[in-house]
């Protein structure tokens, strides 16, 4: 495919890599934010091309994996409703919460349906009228702009039985928030590369000086990749911090002004709880109050109550950057994606599942 | 969660710039994508979509950029190694 194929020549990876051999002169660690680009570098394994002076930790840019445990239940209690019928992506429907996943919400009955797009959730309110339909909004900046569209159509058609779920969050708080942990060891960052088509990358201008971090918003592809390392290491070998952008091909400065636009029409910024990490203030986006009628906790009066999570698992500090997949005793072991103890062992673009996927045997 | 893949705009259809919405070619598999978010995208040009919404036209002059650069930098690289 095109805008594809060309990006994954081994070739040209091998000269990259060679470049930033030639570059660096000493230790550095660089964080990837997003969770798609951590599956790419792990199934293309791009880490092992580094030198080994430059090393890869794994952001929060899950949604999966961020997504609190309380959440959770109250997609499964909701799900379990005879009334209700649940919408998901694919990738939240395995999540464990206390009481089981929304898999076996629906083998026990329940209405769950998997779906490619919030659209689609929309079309089955319209088609169900007899039913209350709800979305299971998760997601970072690259998602808001299409769940802001469901939720403005439905307001415009007056649908009565829909309703979304919202745990949005956003990428930059939780840049600063790594940035400000104690024991912080990043020294530079990928930037997730569909989160700046959406909103440029202009928020992150301010970061970079304030830090001194150097920032490269990076796609997906191997060579976007090793690019993106590549000027990352470049800024950090001169002492720069900027924001530079490796992916202009889809990425510009101010990104997507009409997408913005209509996530700020339907959404505000909220303080939001990432499961793993805790509470970061003005971290996510809710409903504006004209829409709050969609809001599905306000229409199901849900109460939110208090989850402890599995003692052994690090994810919290993996989701950080402070520790990688293998540091964890129970990675691989009593913690496989077929039952995880936490967040970054759920979704396949949490750390923990692409190691597992891809790196056992070590 | 934020994958997004690149696909060629084949025709579109509607006029309300909301639900304006194209036949997208993933490599042959055609799908419906909203392109309201991409007023400017027309048919030919390849637009990178995530969960059912076009979110960017692919720029081809900037895709060929990361090969551009990765020339430059070997040719400043090989001046910088040979003796003056």
């Amino acid at each position: 495919m095109r805008f594809i194929e060309e990006y994954r020549d081994a070739e040209a990876a091998q000269r990259f890599a060679e470049a930033i051999r030639k570059t660096v002169t000493r230790d550095w660690t660089i964080m990837e934010i997003c969770g798609g680009q951590t599956h790419a570098i792990m199934k293309f394994g791009i880490d092992e091309l580094l030198p080994p002076q430059v090393t890869l930790l794994h952001g929060p840019g899950c949604p999966v994996c961020v997504t609190p445990v309380e959440l959770i239940d109250k997609a499964v209690e909701l799900a379990s409703r005879p009334d209700v019928i649940f919408c998901s992506f694919g990738d939240m429907l395995r999540v464990p919460g206390t009481k089981g996943d929304l898999l076996s919400a629906k083998a026990a009955g329940g209405g769950v349906r998997m779906v490619y797009s919030p659209m689609d959730a929309l079309q089955l309110a319209l088609k169900n009228p007899d039913r209350q339909v709800v979305f299971f909004a998760v997601g970072f900046e690259t998602t808001a702009p299409a769940n802001a569209m469901a939720v403005y159509q439905a307001k415009r058609l007056s649908v009565k039985n829909f309703s979304i779920l919202v745990s949005h969050v956003l990428v930059p708080p939780a840049i600063e928030a790594i940035l400000n942990a104690p024991n912080n060891r990043v020294q530079g960052f990928l930037a997730a590369g569909h989160v700046c088509t959406v909103m440029g990358y202009t928020e992150y201008e301010p970061i970079a000086k304030k830090y001194h971090v150097p920032i490269v918003v990076t796609g997906f592809e191997p060579l976007d990749i090793l690019q993106g390392i590549y000027m990352c290491v470049k800024q950090l070998e001169e002492g720069r911090a900027e924001v530079e952008n490796q992916y202009a091909r889809s990425v510009r400065r101010e990104g997507n002004r009409p997408a913005q636009e209509l996530v700020r029409e339907v959404f505000e910024v909220v303080p939001r709880k990432w499961r793993g990490i805790g509470e970061i203030p003005q971290s996510g986006l809710g409903l504006r109050e004209p829409y709050r009628e969609y809001d599905a906790e306000r229409r199901f009066a849900l109460v939110t109550g208090s989850v402890e999570e599995a003692s052994e698992c690090i994810s919290g500090l993996i989701l950080q950057g402070a520790k990688k997949p293998t540091d964890c005793p129970a990675f691989g072991t009593k913690c496989t994606p077929e039952h995880p103890l936490g967040a970054t062992m759920v979704s396949s673009e949490g750390a923990c599942a692409a190691y597992f996927k891809y790196r056992r045997r070590s | 969660m934020c994958l997004a893949i690149p696909g060629q705009i084949l025709s579109i259809e509607g006029d309300d710039p909301l639900t304006r919405t194209g036949k997208v070619s993933f490599g042959g598999i055609v799908k419906d994508v909203n392109l309201a978010y991409v007023p400017e995208a027309k048919v030919g040009d390849y637009v990178i979509v995530h969960v059912g919404f076009a979110l960017s036209v692919v720029d081809e002059k900037e895709a060929q950029e990361v090969f551009e650069y990765l020339r430059q930098m070997e040719e400043l690289s090989e001046l910088q190694e040979q003796p003056t």
